[in-house]
């Protein structure tokens, strides 16, 4: 009787080829292992550096010195550091709050029109956020100008007699901040509310609640895992944000996005950069366990 | 040319639970099947007939004993080395490809010409009268028709052997029997040699020249549809084929190849044809099928004959199923054939009605309780 | 939910909420057209931006480099993200939720924190800054977002195909060309896709890990919105939401089309 063991001479008998076909561990760890070095590479060391660069020094011409030192961290705790985050924490709070005051009623309305036209109504939300987000600032810094168009209008109708001034304070920042993270809130609402049977509706109906108790009581209580997993996608990135603070919020509003992009290229104060990168991350981290702790990783989150 | 088409020698198959424990999916399994053969692996789900399949196809490896095809040990030969081909049961046909380019896909690996590929596929694909469809992608066939490719594109290989896992499961049921009528004709023409997984004991019974009746990764009994019908082994078998009925008793004495048994509630013994190595006292249980039993008005045999009374009956056009009382609530099935035709009422049973039956003692098995 | 008509008052609402999201864009495009330079009243229709646009030099070498900096990352990153995504829908291997956790950094990271750890890396490392170091960065965030999409498609995977063709006579590289990859296919695309959506548009890192010398288009964008406002910025925006739009819709043509057959 003959042994068929591979098609091959004896001598390749010990092969990587026969190693990778029968070992299945073996063959997941070669498939992985592309991903595994280059994520290592740039996404692990970096971050380890960064953790490593806040407890470093800052050397006389903005170099680094390894020597080790936690005055970085002490130093965020310097009430002008501390009412940065704390602006922070507010605008990203508000941010939340806005998207949910106007995507809540706009969720609910695609999640009660007929569902052949859904799919193409939540199409039209996506759609201006294919563009760049840049063009979409600079649309708003067109219009909210002194001399941009709303004031324009509003000075030709007659509905004031000075312009408004709204570019360049924290205003305009969270007009731009809303409209960016709007469809984030809509879409994990407009899935939590389209999972609302409608049989429920009815029985709360059917039970004497009428329309706005059955709101509060019923869709309301039903749609907060949508509402939750909207929070996630806008509160933490809003958190971060420093393009739009950058370019609409003029000197005075600076978020923690700012303060490390500013300590990185502009004061050069890398490790004390470093520092507030972890702060920001910390309290990401924090923020994002506490989240779905309460809510679970839900399919809301998926979009 | 060796002495078996398919060999299974003592092979045992080790899955690990999702508790975290191990189990035996296939256990002491010993096969030895013909070359031409049409052999069957019968049993309900999880008893380890798809495992067994797929090692002789080379999609699991035995943690021990041996698969050998043509007399050749297997191994740990990979799937496209060997010469066996499958039939799945999900039928598995590519879906970005023709049926054309899906039948012609195992000529492709092989090499052959491309003028010889066309030539065979066409070959194929008359052979399981699906004839036009070369350019339809399987999303647009039936699922007949797609059972009908799948089994075109292993044939097309000429495999010395061909394995089936459950191809006619999603078939509805007429669908299906022609199917059964149409592989058995199949395979007498092409003349290899088929192993056949199935859970449906009717569909092996009707295509089958050996059966091996499989439980819990061990096989119970190996043999041609008669025999596994007649006369079953152990309890399994007696149960899982066909209806049965059961009477549990204790072995009392030998009488030749008769063993005669004491049942509780029976003033008389039942006596049947005795499996091996019964000894005094021991329990039994004693199977003879419904269709077997005779009625009658007044008892006529000497042995196995005694009272009872008509419970139920149903009629159910060719037969007329009794079930009937035999003294302490034990109750036996009994198939008859309407033989007449007649719609009178008082030709057929009425419950209370006290009859008499008869167990022929050759058409009466006992068992070994297990 | 049911499909009761929306109240009144919910269709005014939908309606303002469209409008405050396609306002802005609408603005820019009309002002696009305007004579005038300070994009606040009308003054007359005019191309002359869009010719301005079509000589600035180096909007031109900042769309060229964005296209490259996309195609390039875009091959490297679903190439590889690919084959993490069947690595972790198929296999179990030690190291395997530390893999796991790695593709979810980028998830939970903010832009700004990633682009500094970047920034940093490079610069220790001696790497010069420019359009290689973008690229390498691009790739590093596309691949979880690549992974994460295949991997979606994968759940519904029949095994059995790939059984089938090594049973056919396929080995496993022939098996995996032939059989897997083509199934998968759509899948690869749409990760695809995302990933040079995602890099086009990029601003954040890509502000971080470029050199001096390197401009990509969000970029160029950037600094025109900050500096030298001209309607010049809003010819090039109409333009680009105009090849979004086009894109999109091939994209979804060739979905349709592709669903029919």
């Amino acid at each position: 009787m003959s042994n068929i063991q591979t098609g091959k001479p004896a001598l390749t008998r010990f092969s990587l080829r026969k190693i990778l076909r029968e070992n299945p561990t073996a063959q997941g760890l070669a498939l992985i292992s592309p991903t595994a070095i280059y994520l290592l590479l740039f996404m692990v060391l970096p971050m380890i550096l960064v953790v490593l660069l806040s407890f470093m020094t800052r050397g006389p011409y903005g170099n680094v010195v390894y020597r080790v030192n936690v005055q970085n961290y002490a130093r965020l705790a310097d009430p002008l550091y501390l009412r940065i985050l704390v602006f922070s924490l507010g605008v990203g709070a508000a941010t939340t709050v806005f998207t949910i005051l106007i995507g809540y009623p706009l969720a609910y309305f695609i999640a009660r029109t007929p569902a052949r036209h859904r799919s193409f109504l939540l199409f039209l939300i996506l759609l201006p956020f294919w563009t760049n987000f840049i063009i979409r600032i600079y649309a708003w810094i067109m219009i909210l100008r002194t001399e941009g168009f709303l004031n324009s209008v509003l000075l030709h109708m007659g509905v004031i007699n000075v312009p408004l001034n709204i570019l360049y304070t924290p205003t305009a920042v969270l007009i731009a901040m809303v409209y960016e993270f709007l469809p984030f809130m809509v879409l994990p609402l407009y899935t939590s509310l389209e999972k609302i049977e409608n049989a429920q509706l009815e029985a709360a109906a059917d039970l004497g609640a009428r329309p706005w108790r059955t709101f509060l009581r019923v869709t309301l209580p039903l749609s907060v895992p949508g509402m939750i997993a909207g929070s996630i996608l806008v509160f933490i990135p809003a958190m971060g944000m420093f393009v739009v603070p950058d370019l609409m919020g003029g000197a005075k509003t600076i978020l923690i996005g700012n303060l490390i992009r500013n300590q990185f290229l502009v004061s050069r104060d890398w490790p004390f950069g470093a520092a507030a990168s972890m702060l920001l991350l910390i309290l990401t981290l924090v923020f994002t366990l506490l989240y779905t702790r309460k809510a679970g990783f839900g399919e809301e989150l998926l979009v | 040319m060796s002495e078996f088409a398919v060999e299974m020698r003592d092979v045992i198959k080790i899955f690990p639970t999702p508790e975290g424990g191990e189990v035996n999916a296939v256990d002491h399994v010993t096969l030895q099947i013909k070359h031409g053969e049409f052999f069957s692996l019968l049993g309900p789900s999880g008893c380890g007939k798809t495992t067994s399949l797929r090692l002789m196809a080379g999609f699991e490896w035995p943690t021990s004993g041996e698969v050998c095809i043509d007399g050749k040990l297997m191994g740990r030969t990979p799937p496209y080395l060997r010469t066996v081909n499958t039939v799945f049961q999900s039928y598995a046909l590519f879906q970005h490809m023709t049926v054309f380019q899906n039948v012609a896909f195992g000529l492709e690996m092989e090499k052959v010409f491309k003028a010889e590929i066309t030539r065979r596929v066409g070959e194929a694909l008359e052979m399981v009268k699906l004839v036009g469809m070369n350019n339809r992608k399987p999303k647009q066939l039936s699922g007949g028709q797609q059972q009908r490719v799948a089994l075109a594109r292993a044939l097309v290989k000429r495999p010395a052997v061909l394995l089936l896992d459950e191809p006619l499961g999603a078939l509805d049921l007429k669908l299906r029997k022609e199917m059964q009528l149409e592989l058995k004709a199949l395979q007498e023409q092409v003349g290899i040699t088929f192993i056949y997984v199935t859970h449906d004991q009717e569909e092996a019974l009707v295509m089958s020249d050996r059966i091996a009746v499989m439980s819990q990764g061990k096989v119970l009994q190996i043999g041609k549809p008669a025999e596994i019908y007649e006369r079953p082994n152990c309890r399994f078998v007696a149960d899982f084929i066909g209806e049965t009925n059961f009477l549990f008793g204790t072995f009392k004495s030998w009488e030749g190849d008769m063993a005669t048994v004491s049942v509780p509630g029976l003033e008389a013994e039942v006596v049947g044809l005795g499996a091996k190595g019964l000894s005094s006292g021991q329990k039994v249980i004693v199977s003879v099928r419904p269709e077997k039993i005779l009625i009658s008005e007044g008892s006529v045999f000497k042995q196995n004959c005694f009272q009872a009374r008509v419970v139920d009956t149903a009629y159910v056009g060719s037969d007329t199923r009794v079930i009937l009382d035999i003294g302490q609530g034990t109750r036996l099935n009994v198939w008859e054939r309407n033989k007449i035709s007649t719609i009178d009422p008082c030709a057929f049973y009425q419950p209370g009605q006290e009859v008499w039956i008869t167990l022929f003692p050759e058409n009466t098995q006992v068992l070994a309780e297990i | 939910m049911s499909e009761k008509k929306p109240a009144f008052w919910l269709r005014v609402f939908a309606i303002l909420a469209y409008t405050y999201i396609y306002f802005p864009i609408l603005i820019l495009i009309i002002f696009s057209f305007n004579t005038q330079k300070i994009n606040v009243r009308w003054e007359g229709f005019t191309l002359h931006w869009y010719d301005v646009l079509f000589h600035d030099s180096n909007v031109l070498l900042a769309v060229r480099n964005t296209l490259m900096i996309a195609c390039v990352s875009t091959l490297v990153a679903t190439v590889i993200g690919t084959l993490a995504a069947l690595a972790l829908q198929r296999y179990r291997f030690p190291g395997y939720t530390a893999a796991e956790s790695a593709l979810y950094i980028p998830v939970i990271v903010p832009e700004v924190v990633m682009g500094i750890s970047l920034l940093a890396f490079f610069v220790m490392v001696g790497l010069k800054l420019g359009l290689a170091t973008i690229a390498l960065s691009h790739i590093a965030f596309n691949i979880p977002f690549v992974t994460l999409v295949v991997r979606a498609r994968l759940h519904g995977f029949d095994k059995s195909i790939e059984e089938a063709s090594m049973d056919l006579g396929a080995n496993e590289m022939t098996t995996f060309w032939r059989v897997t990859l083509p199934t998968i296919m759509p899948g690869v695309l749409s990760g695809a896709l995302l990933a040079f959506t995602l890099s086009l548009d990029d601003y954040v890192i890509t502000y971080f890990t470029a050199g001096p010398g390197a401009t990509t288009l969000p970029l160029r964008v950037f600094s025109m919105v900050r500096f030298a406002v001209t309607p010049e910025v809003n010819a090039l925006s109409t333009l680009w939401v105009f090849t979004i739009f086009v894109v999109l819709l091939a994209s979804q043509v060739i979905q349709r089309r592709q669903e029919h057959h």
